[in-house]
Order: C-alpha cells, then structure tokens, then sequence
C-alpha cells in the first residue's frame, strides 16, 4: 500500500529555514497507524493528527535534502519548462528512492519515491514490499495529471485552491493508496472519469 | 512553479484571525443551507479546507457547520461528496455526531466517505466492523448495484488488513478467497460496454460479443488478465485488475507459513492436508476439490504463469510495455510467495521462471524484473539443486558495473542484500569478493545510498579481504571521478571543439595510463591490495577535487570508515591489525588531495590507530621499526599533525616491557633519541616556509612521551630534565618563533615544569607514568585480592532475611 502522497517545495522558501519544505498537498491513506499500536494508545485524535502531519514534514524534508544532493551532484543546469511543456518538464524531472528507516518516521521501513519538477517534489511513500516499478509508473502518471490539470507550470495556485481535483485524481488512480495494475485501455476509461470531473 | 502567490496564500490560511474566522464558518453554515450549492459554497468549501490544512493544529468547526457538512456526503455531486470529506478529514469530529458504523447505510458509501470513515476510525472495533459492513454488501450485492462501491472494496480492506488483518474472519477470509478467484480466473473474455464487431452499416442483430485481445493486438485465447484489453470493461474484469493488484498482499498476510501459532490439532491437520493438497494441485484439474485457501493459491499461480507468458508479446503501446515489467516483478514475487507456501509448486515453477531469465538476461533494460528472479532462485535454487551462477553474475558483476547510475535499481539491489544478508554470506561466496563492484553504487550517488552501506558495509569486511577493502574505500573519490570519466568518455567525441579538453579525460582514454582507471574499475576483489603508481592516478584526478559528486564522495568516506574499523577490530588477528596500522601510515600521505578529506581521514586514522594499540599494545613494539620512522620525520609534525601527535602518544604509552617483554632498553633509547630529535628541531627555529607553526599538542605530547620513556630507563632522565629546564629559559624571554600564542606557550611550559618536577624523584615518576597493569585495568571481581570481600557480602546479604 501506498501510505501517503505529498506535494511540496523542493526549493529554498524565504519563509522557512535552509532545509525545511512546505507542504502544498499531503494525503495519508487508511487509518491511522496509531490507534493501533501499543505506542500511541494513550493519544488522542488531535495529537495523532499533529503527529501525522509531523511525519509527513519530516518525509517532505528528507526528499527535499535527497533533491537538492542529487541536483548539486548532477551539476545539470535546471529546465525552466511553461506551461503546455508538461511533458518535456516530465522529461526532465529528477527522480530518485529515499529509503526510510524504521522509527524514522514510521514504524516500519518505508521506501520515499520521488519526482522532482523545478521547485516542486512530488512523493509516494510506498511499503517496501510494495512493486516499485508499478510506483513509479504511477507517480509519474499522477505527477503528469497533476501539472497538467492544475496547470502547476504556471505561477498560479491552484495546487492550494483545487485540492479536490487531487483528491478526485487518487481516489481514481490510487483509491485509499491502492497501486492499480492499469494497462492504457484501463487508463484512458479511468482518465476520461478524471477529466470529466475537472471540466467541472 | 512554487509563487510568492501561494505563499502568501497559505500565510493568510495560518494567520486568520479568530473573529474574521467565525464570520467565515458563520457564512458557510448559512450557505450550505440553501437547496442548490453553487459556485460560492464550493469555493468556500475550498478555502475552508485550505485553512484547516495549512496548520499543523487542529481546528474544531462550530456544531452547526459541521451538521451542514455530514449530509453533503451523500450528496450526487462528487465535488461536493469530495470537498466534505477532505474537510471533515481535517478536523475533529464532534463527540456523538461521529460517523456511525453501524447505521450507515453501505450500499450508499463512496469512496470519499469511506476514505473519511478509515481516518476517523478510532480502534480496531471500528475497523473491524467496516470490513463486516463491506462484505455483507458484497454478498448480497445486486448484480446491477453500482458499480463504484463495488470496485472500491477490495481498497479499502487492503489498507485495512495492511494496519489490522485479524480484522477479517474466516468466514469472511473463506468468501474472499472465493471471490477473489472467481475474479482472478473466471472474468469474462469478452469485451464489455457494448463493443461490438460490426460496422457502421451492421444491424443490431449482428452485435456479437467481441472478445478481448491481447497488447499486441491478437485476439485472446485464455482468461482474462491485466494485460488484455478491451473496447470497454465488465465489472468482473474491473474486479480483476482490483483483485489481481492486492493479491500479492493478501497472499502475505494470509498465507504465509503459520510459526506454530494455531493449536496442536489443528497443526497436525494442516501438516496432513498440505502433503494431500499438494499431491492434489500438482494436476490442476482436480482443483475444484480444494479448500477456498488452496485454491486461490492455485488460481494465483496459474495467473502468474499466464502473465509471463502474455509479457513475451510486444506490446503496440510504451505504457503498456512499462506495466509488462511490473506484472512480471509482481507475478515472478507472487510465485515465490506461493513456493515458500507450498514447497512442491517449485518444481512446476522452476521451468518457468528459468526460462524468464534465460530470455531476460541479456537485456539490461529488463534488470528490475531480474532481481525477484534472483529472489526466487535464491529461496529455493538449493531445494531445486539449479545451478545459480549465472544469476549471481548479473547481480554482482554486470548490474552494478553497467548501471550504477540507475537510482531505482540502486536502491532495489541494495535493499535485496540487505533482507538476504545472512542467507548471501552463506550460500553466495561472489557476495564479499564483490565489493569493488558494489562500492560503485556508493560512489556514483553516496547521499543517497549510504545508508544501506552502513548496513551492509560489515558484512563485506573479511579478514582475507579487509586491506583491501580498506585501500578500495580510501580511494572511493578516485572511483567516483572515474565512473564519472567512464560516463563522458563514452558519451562526448574524441576531441573536444575549442581543444577544452579534460586532463584526466585524456588520462583515461591514454592507452598508458588506462591500466590505472582500469584496476579502480575492477568488478572483484582479489587480484592485489593496490597499485604501485597511485599517486600518479592521483596527480591525474587532481582537478576531479572539486566536482560536486566526487566531494559528496568524499563526505560519506569518514563514515563509512568508522564502521569498517569496528567491524575489522572484531575479526582481525595480530598480524592483520599490524598491516592495517601500516596501511593507515603509509595511505596518510597518498590520498585525493580534496581539501577537508584530507583532514577528516587522518582524524579517522587517528582514532583507530590508538584503538588497535589499545587492544593489542605489543604491536607497538612489534611495527616499532615503522613507527619510529614516521615519528622520526619531521616534516610529518606540519603535514599530519594529527597522527603524528597519537603515534607519538602510542609510542610513549606502549614502548615498554609491561605491554611486550621484548621491548628492551636499546629500543627504548633509540626511540627517545627519535623523538628528541625531532623536539629540538620544531622548537629550536621558526617552521619551515609555507608551513604553520607546529600544534601546541604536538609539542607536549612529544614531552610527555619523552618523559614516559625516561621513567623506564633512568639514564634518560637526565637529558629530558635538560631539555625542560632550557625550554623554561628559553620561553623566559618573551615570544619564540615556533609559538605564536602567548596562552599556548605557557601552557607548554606549565607541562614542562610538571614533568621536569615529576622526573627529580624517578620512583615517583615510573608509577605515575608507567602505571602497571593493574591500576590500569582493575579486574575487580576477577581478582582473588579484591573479590574476596565481595563474594561475601553478596552471600550475606542473600542468605540473611532482612
């Protein structure tokens, strides 16, 4: 299972300290791991919300460290795609796997994939099990909708102000955190249902 | 991409004011009252959840709003069902309006509610009681019931069962199962939404059911399966791709060998069942006779097949040709799954699988998909008796050698030899002599990697490998500089235009000096610890010094070096741990010469120096030759401040007959006289030109270890004594030129004097500074003096009551 999809900055904000993110759009699918465990019994729903939201920072943190190491060692000069080059910025895109320890921040090993476009990180913390080629695949695929439906590429903000057409994005694509072995004919089906929503 | 715009937006979310926000919460309720929700209600609905999600405090919405929130759950607009959920997500619900699990009315639950449902759930009750909901509406569903609630139930009890699988009850484990084979094996063929084969001209009478096809566009000939396609869907053959995309989980949860945990009975009965079942399944048509649990694991197992044979075909479209890939990752994980279970499927299995990699292995594009293949041979080649070499090649030679630079395939081969570490090291002998390859992964992307070599890196320690290993990582930057080289070399011409060309580019491409590049790009350990001209290969990378890869190399090398000296430590015998002290004098002065690395490896060297001497101290007598030579030189006071300053303390600390008997007076003189050379000449005259003046450590514990040494031969005390009472004169007079602070000269002095004063009384002097072993490592309650007392105060006070 796919436990969290997030969207954040992997460029320096003025507003933050050198290696913080900010974090523009963090789904956790499934219930909360905490009420289940003996650790966090005692918590109650507003803390173990804080505390989701504190382990997804510290994900969105580490990929931001893993971007800015991987862009620095590459020493490529970054793409500067507008709007209508989604698919050369996809292209372009950096991408890597962070490996989350135990206890750092969830309690199993988890594997961070990441797809860095410009200022913005695009992550799928997946179970290690889970078949990183099929994750990958698919959050290139979310990436993609993504710029495109929410015309990220441009200086708007509609990753802050259509939050819902991400929602309706996953619950299609990757329904409660379910990575879906989709060839293009049940891509394009599930797709036409996405673009059907956003015309709205 | 990332504006000042957006910025400011999620600013304002998180500094609203407390009035402005109850005005806003009071507007919204009021909307969400009226019949038709418009634009204005959505777009508040937005901002609402912009504002509950852009702080990490929860805010709790007026009861008002949120009874206005619950009903649009269920609204027909999907926007609205959305907006409400993601909202209420983010927030607490109020105590007794929480969403009640019994009542609601499943039929109707979509996925944004369900999703709201899991977030909210507060215990296992809660989930447990879903997961019951759910099946109840799957068994008695309507087979025209809507289809979305439908497809989204096998989700939403996988994210159950990944966080709770005694969620489900046998009896509900029994209905899946079932169910869950119908869909896998016996999904209709044909294509659903109404395709048909006739043209525009053809009547309704002539709509035949088309059957679905292939991903190269022939017709199917078998059961439906992920990769076939169609015009449209039917729901079963949705259930299919739903079905198939959890199976592999479900198979982990559910049917992995049970570890004694049922009752004896029952585990008895199983055992018998299993040796009958597998008799049975070994001729699949008779598996209408399992139990549900057998089956699906036969059912599985078929399908897997099916997908490697139907991943053969060449696919019209790339996206399909990327998910061929995952299906075999996925269906070669599920058949290993199946083989751990069922230990006589690996004979029916083998053949296959072999086959797959007899097609993939040449085809490095296909490396992903080989490393399950190495999974799965690694489980259970040996029960197979097949022969395994081949596979181990491409995973320690050509893997890491041809893609080091693929992020993914580092991070999946990395992972694989840590799950299978102990396994490897016994069954693989490849594994440890393989370093020289694997390494590269760490030098290509350290930042990324180098957690899993803090993991794997004692492994690869051996004793008949170690120097070499140690040698392998000191030059890690050179190798880095190298892939890097191997990369350009293959991609940019011959000549550059405009003649900028790399020196070391040309160095590589140089039949001469190629040798050079070539042992650092060695796929096994074994063939010499290193070369003899590594301070040309050093001279030659010199200008790779700066490049961004080989300096974040180069940060990742301290590290890493801490763990291979503890691990060396556990394994090394005397003689290896005397090579390995000289390994360390001699790489001192032959490294990349980066700036900080430099630094940093002495300090590393520093530590593990004095540890080695510390566990073995007659080793200091041993390499005395070596040792003496080094701290005998000058010049290594200014350029390695660092390890002269512990070889030196080393020295004086173990040169004595209580670490070694064979440590005699000559020896110890010659090494005063060393020692006291190199004193006079750093404190006699300016430092040489270029170099700072010596650390002020260096100077005292040169003292000291002149002091430790006179106490053991008392003829020497007089020359020290000598030494000091000059060095008190000489510094009397104001500044000297080998010491610039004023506060570090006098605190050079005060130890002069202390150790001038110590030395008048000899007796005093030798126990101070040549302490005998048992003041130094007290044995406690080893020793016969000591224990004594304690045996009977433990005895006294467990057999007396109070």
């Amino acid at each position: 299972m796919v436990r969290c999809f997030l969207i954040h900055t992997v460029c320096p904000v003025s507003a933050l300290s050198a290696g913080e993110s900010r974090l523009l759009f963090s789904r956790v699918f499934g219930p909360d791991e905490g009420v289940l465990t003996e650790q966090h019994r005692g918590l109650g729903p507003e803390e173990r919300r804080v505390l989701r939201r504190e382990k997804t920072a510290v994900v969105a943190r580490q990929v931001r460290s893993a971007v800015s190491l991987s862009r620095e060692a590459s020493g490529r000069p970054p793409v500067e795609a507008v709007p209508g080059e989604e698919a050369l910025a996809l292209q372009e895109a950096g991408s890597g796997a962070v490996r989350l320890r135990a206890g750092d921040p969830f309690p199993e090993e988890m594997s961070a994939l990441w797809l860095a476009v410009q200022s913005l990180g695009f992550t799928l913390v997946c179970e290690p099990h889970e078949n990183l080629p099929l994750a990958e695949g698919t959050l290139r695929n979310l990436t993609r909708h993504c710029l495109e439906h929410l015309h990220m590429l441009g200086p708007g903000s509609e990753v802050l102000l259509r939050s819902d057409r991400v929602d309706a994005l996953l619950s299609r694509l990757l329904p409660h955190g379910q990575l879906l072995f989709l060839n293009h004919r049940f891509a394009q089906s599930l797709e036409k249902e996405v673009a059907a929503y956003m015309a709205k | 991409m990332y504006s000042h715009g957006s910025e400011s937006l999620i600013k304002q979310a998180r500094d609203i004011q407390e009035a402005e926000l109850k005005k806003f919460y009071r507007r919204l309720a009021k909307l969400l009252q009226g019949k038709e929700l418009g634009h204005e209600a959505m777009d508040s609905l937005q901002r609402l959840h912009l504002i509950l999600s852009a702080t990490k405090f929860t805010r709790t919405l007026p009861a008002e709003l949120q009874k206005g929130l619950l009903p649009l759950l269920s609204s027909p607009v999907e926007q609205l069902q959305l907006l409400s959920s993601a909202v209420l997500r983010e927030t607490l619900p109020l105590s007794g309006e929480e969403l009640n699990y019994t009542q609601e009315d499943v039929l109707q639950l979509n996925s944004h509610t369900a999703a709201l449902l899991l977030s909210q759930a507060g215990s296992r009750a809660d989930l447990s009681s879903l997961c019951a909901q759910l099946l109840r509406s799957l068994e008695s569903r309507q087979s025209d019931g809507p289809t979305h609630s439908l497809m989204q139930t096998l989700p939403i009890l996988n994210t159950i069962i990944t966080h709770s699988p005694e969620c489900l009850t046998e009896d509900h484990l029994t209905l899946l199962s079932k169910k869950i084979v119908d869909w896998l094996r016996y999904a209709s063929i044909t294509q659903g939404g109404g395709a048909s084969s006739g043209g525009f001209f053809t009547g309704p009478r002539s709509r035949q059911p088309v059957p679905t096809a292939e991903l190269d566009g022939t017709v199917s000939g078998d059961f439906f399966t992920v990769l076939c396609v169609g015009q449209g869907f039917t729901d079963d053959q949705w259930m299919n791709v739903y079905s198939f995309s959890m199976l592999r989980h479900w198979l982990l949860t559910y049917h992995s060998v049970p570890s004694g945990s049922t009752i004896a009975d029952a585990d008895d009965r199983s055992e018998v069942d299993g040796s009958v079942v597998s008799m049975v399944s070994a001729t699949s048509s008779s598996s209408r006779l399992l139990p549900p649990k057998e089956r699906l694991r036969e059912k599985a197992f078929q399908y897997c097949l099916r997908l490697i044979e139907q991943s053969d075909r060449k696919a019209l479209k790339r996206t399909d040709t990327e998910l061929q890939k995952a299906c075999l990752v996925e269906a070669v994980c599920i058949l290993d799954c199946v083989c751990v279970e069922d230990t006589s499927l690996v004979y029916r299995t083998f053949p296959c699988v072999k086959a797959l990699f007899g097609r993939l292995s040449s085809d490095l594009t296909f490396a992903r998909v080989l490393l399950p293949i190495a999974q799965f041979y690694l489980n259970h080649g040996e029960m197979a008796a097949v022969d395994c070499e081949s596979v181990w090649k491409l995973v320690f030679g050509r893997f890491p050698a041809e893609l080091f630079n693929s992020p993914f395939l580092a991070h999946e081969l990395l992972r694989f030899l840590r799950l299978n570490l102990e396994s490897l090291q016994l069954r693989v002998p490849e594994y440890t002599r393989s370093f020289p390859n694997l390494l590269k992964f760490l030098a290509w992307d350290s930042p990324a990697v180098v957690d899993d070599f803090v993991d794997l890196l004692p492994s690869l320690v051996t004793a008949e490998t170690a120097v070499e290993l140690l040698h392998t990582m000191l030059d890690l930057p050179c190798l880095s500089a190298t892939l890097l080289l191997q990369l350009r070399s293959t991609c940019s011409p011959i000549s550059e235009p405009g003649g900028r060309g790399l020196l070391s580019l040309d160095a590589f491409r140089s039949a001469s000096l190629r040798g050079l590049f070539l042992y650092l790009l060695r796929t096994e350990a074994g063939s010499g610890d290193t070369i003899d001209r590594l301070s040309t290969l050093h001279e030659l990378l010199a200008e790779a010094a700066d490049w961004p890869r080989v300096v974040q190399c180069a940060q990742t090398v301290p590290v890493l070096l801490h763990i291979f000296f503890s691990a060396v430590v556990m394994i090394a015998d005397e003689k290896l741990s005397a090579h390995l002290i000289l390994v360390m004098l001699e790489r001192s002065s032959l490294l990349l010469n980066i700036p900080t690395y430099i630094k940093e490896i002495h300090r590393v060297f520093s530590c593990h120096l004095l540890r080695l001497c510390k566990l073995r101290p007659s080793l200091v007598v041993d390499q005395s030759h070596e040792l003496l030579e080094f701290a005998g030189t000058t010049a290594n006071v200014y350029s390695k401040d660092e390890i002269y300053t512990h070889v030196v303390w080393a020295l004086g600390e173990y040169l004595s007959v209580s670490s070694d008997s064979r440590c005699s007076v000559r020896l110890i003189t010659s090494c005063f006289e060393a020692l006291e050379a190199v004193l006079f000449e750093i404190t006699s005259s300016a430092p040489p030109p270029g170099a700072a003046c010596p650390v002020p450590r260096v100077i005292t514990t040169l003292m000291s270890a002149l002091a430790k040494l006179a106490s053991r031969s008392h003829d020497l005390i007089p020359r020290v004594s000598l030494f000091l009472s000059k060095l008190r004169t000489v510094t009397r007079g104001g500044s000297v030129a080998w010491c610039t602070d004023e506060e570090d000269l006098v605190a050079i002095v005060m130890r002069g004097e202390e150790l001038w004063s110590l030395l008048k009384t000899p007796g005093v002097a030798q126990s101070v500074l040549t302490p005998p072993p048992h003041v130094t490592t007290p044995q406690w309650h080893r020793d016969t003096n000591l224990s004594m007392p304690l045996q009977l105060r433990t005895l006294t006070s467990l057999t007396h009551t109070q």
